[in-house]
């Protein structure tokens, strides 16, 4: 389980403090899927990356399972079960999907292991596998992968930065079997997902909104869900101008 | 053959992955004479007569055969001057391994200047692989200047590896080509600094025949106090293509002086020259934290991916 207590994170604004989180606590816990929404600046990926160990809080503590981990590294955090896929993931020259995958899973992985990771996000092993984590992937791509180093370490808390954005619709469908897929395993596991999609929002268990900097609703998410519908902070994965949508009919 | 001692081994292992004596024509040099030579009946490797290299001659129309000509060094304040001649006959298509390995446990110098001279025929095609490698703790520096020189005939194509990861206290790599029509240059150099070491590294590439394309690619890692200078020029004297690109990562107080340089002597030259110097980006080294590495494992990571 994962428990926030009274964080808190500033940054220095054109010599002011600015407050990006404000006294939030919350917790995620074991064998749940849970979605942290909330409009565009509110202080989600800040608090993903607070969690992860990229941003230290400038007040309060984190625990996993009972361990302060606030003062740890991101190294430390992963060694002892966070996973994190980045919003927007980062261009390795030279390094293949496989080697990728490998540092993510270990030493020992079998390229059959690691094509299965990359079936999973919807990408064929085949073409993928050794190709260079660079700038010829498109955006979408490089999200996939991304998102298959994170199932390949299978941790115990796995948390996912707006997995949605820069992915089509197609692959979109996929992700969603991606994290249901993930839920059924789950077992002991957690899963955190910052995300706006209605879809996303539709098959968690809880519901964090995050306004301001500061949590404004929290519950499962039959008790939130209704009143985000129609709002930036649950979005319909896609609308379709009216001409592709006689293409697609057609 | 003569016996060859557990560190000469090594440096063969490092410079030509040899883990035995290799297949088809070699000829390995230790410590300034031969101690082993064979030719085979498409190539030939025959000493020059003032004992200053060899003349290797690939009969026109060899294909699928392989030359090794490594060099090693374990003699500390050796110095020596190598000229090889490589004849390459037309329609040819072979793999020339070359490199230097030098382990320097003493106090002077030791320095290999290899000059290696390819006669390419019309439509040969030859991958000439070059590492160097040093090692050993003496004070004495582990030197290497080697000069390429490549004269492409029409159609031919020449592939060139350039590997130098570590050990290798001062070089000063110098290499020129000239193509005609047709021919293609390929080469991807791969350079690693550290300690005080430093590398020049200069190309001067001559396009003057119609068709004829060059790439050329440099991908380094200054570490330290190392210094690098990546130094190339393609001249475009006809209907040619050619791109030169230098890549590198500098960390603690490396520097890099990188100075493309272009020549259009033909209205119909397409020059192309790319050259990105930095430092590793945080957000790698945090992507791969998040796998669980710590900050050094990460940064070994990628660079041995950007060297790869």
């Amino acid at each position: 389980m994962l428990e926030l207590q009274h964080i808190s994170f500033q940054v220095e604004d054109e010599g002011s403090d600015k407050e990006i989180i404000r006294d939030v606590s919350l917790s995620v816990p074991d064998g749940k899927l849970v979605v942290i929404t909330g409009p565009n600046g509110g202080g989600k990926s800040t608090l993903a990356r607070l969690i992860a160990g990229i941003e230290k809080p400038t007040e309060g503590r984190i625990l996993l399972n009972g361990e302060d981990i606030t003062e740890m590294s991101v190294t430390d955090r992963a060694r002892r079960g966070i996973g994190f896929a980045f919003q927007q993931p980062v261009r390795f020259k030279g390094i293949q999907v496989f080697d990728l995958i490998r540092l993510a899973k270990g030493k020992d992985t079998k390229m059959v292991d690691a094509c299965e990771y990359l079936s999973a996000v919807g990408l064929c092993a085949r073409d993928y596998i050794n190709r260079e984590v660079n700038a010829s992937l498109s955006g979408g791509e490089l999200k996939r992968i991304e998102i298959a180093t994170v199932l390949a370490r299978g941790t115990a808390l796995s948390i996912f930065d707006e997995p949605e954005a820069g992915i089509d619709l197609w692959s979109f469908q996929n992700l969603i079997e991606v994290f249901e897929g993930m839920r059924e395993n789950i077992r002991g596991g957690s899963i955190l997902i910052i995300s706006h999609q209605e879809r996303i929002l539709s098959i968690a268990d809880e519901i964090i909104v995050i306004k301001d900097g500061q949590v404004t609703g929290q519950g499962s998410r039959d008790e939130i869900l209704p009143k985000l519908i129609g709002t930036t902070m649950a979005m319909k994965a896609c609308r379709m101008a009216p001409g592709e949508r006689e293409a697609a009919r057609g | 053959m003569v016996k060859l001692d557990e560190i000469q081994l090594r440096l063969l292992r490092e410079v030509a992955d040899l883990h035995k004596v290799p297949e088809g024509a070699y000829n390995i040099r230790s410590n300034g004479t031969s101690a082993g030579r064979a030719s085979t009946a498409n190539i030939e490797i025959i000493p020059k007569e003032n004992g200053s290299g060899l003349d290797i001659r690939i009969k026109p129309g060899t294909k699928k055969e392989s030359v090794h000509i490594p060099v090693v060094m374990t003699q500390s304040g050796l110095t020596e001057v190598v000229y090889n001649d490589f004849h390459i006959g037309e329609d040819a298509d072979v793999i020339i391994v070359a490199g230097c390995g030098i382990d320097n446990c003493g106090p002077k110098d030791s320095q290999h200047d290899g000059i290696h001279r390819f006669f390419v025929g019309k439509n040969a095609k030859i991958k000439y692989v070059e590492k160097h490698y040093g090692s050993g703790d003496g004070s004495g520096k582990r030197i290497l200047n080697p000069v390429t020189e490549v004269y492409q005939e029409e159609g031919s194509t020449v592939e060139m590896e350039m590997v130098q990861i570590k050990g290798v206290d001062d070089t000063v790599r110098t290499t020129t080509a000239k193509l005609s029509a047709g021919a293609k240059l390929v080469v991807r150099e791969r350079l690693m600094t550290h300690g005080s070491q430093r590398a020049i590294s200069t190309y001067v590439v001559e396009l003057n025949g119609d068709g004829s394309s060059a790439d050329v690619v440099s991908r380094s890692v200054a570490r330290d106090d190392s210094y690098q200078k990546f130094d190339a020029k393609l001249v475009g004297s006809a209907a040619c293509s050619g791109h030169t690109e230098c890549d590198s990562i500098i960390m603690d107080n490396g520097r890099i002086l990188a100075v493309p340089g272009l020549e259009a002597n033909s209205v119909d030259a397409a020059l192309v020259h790319e050259a990105a110097i930095g430092k590793i980006a945080g957000d790698q080294i945090i992507k791969l934290m998040t796998l669980g590495l710590t900050e050094q494992e990460a940064e070994e990571q990628i660079i041995n991916g950007f060297l790869k």
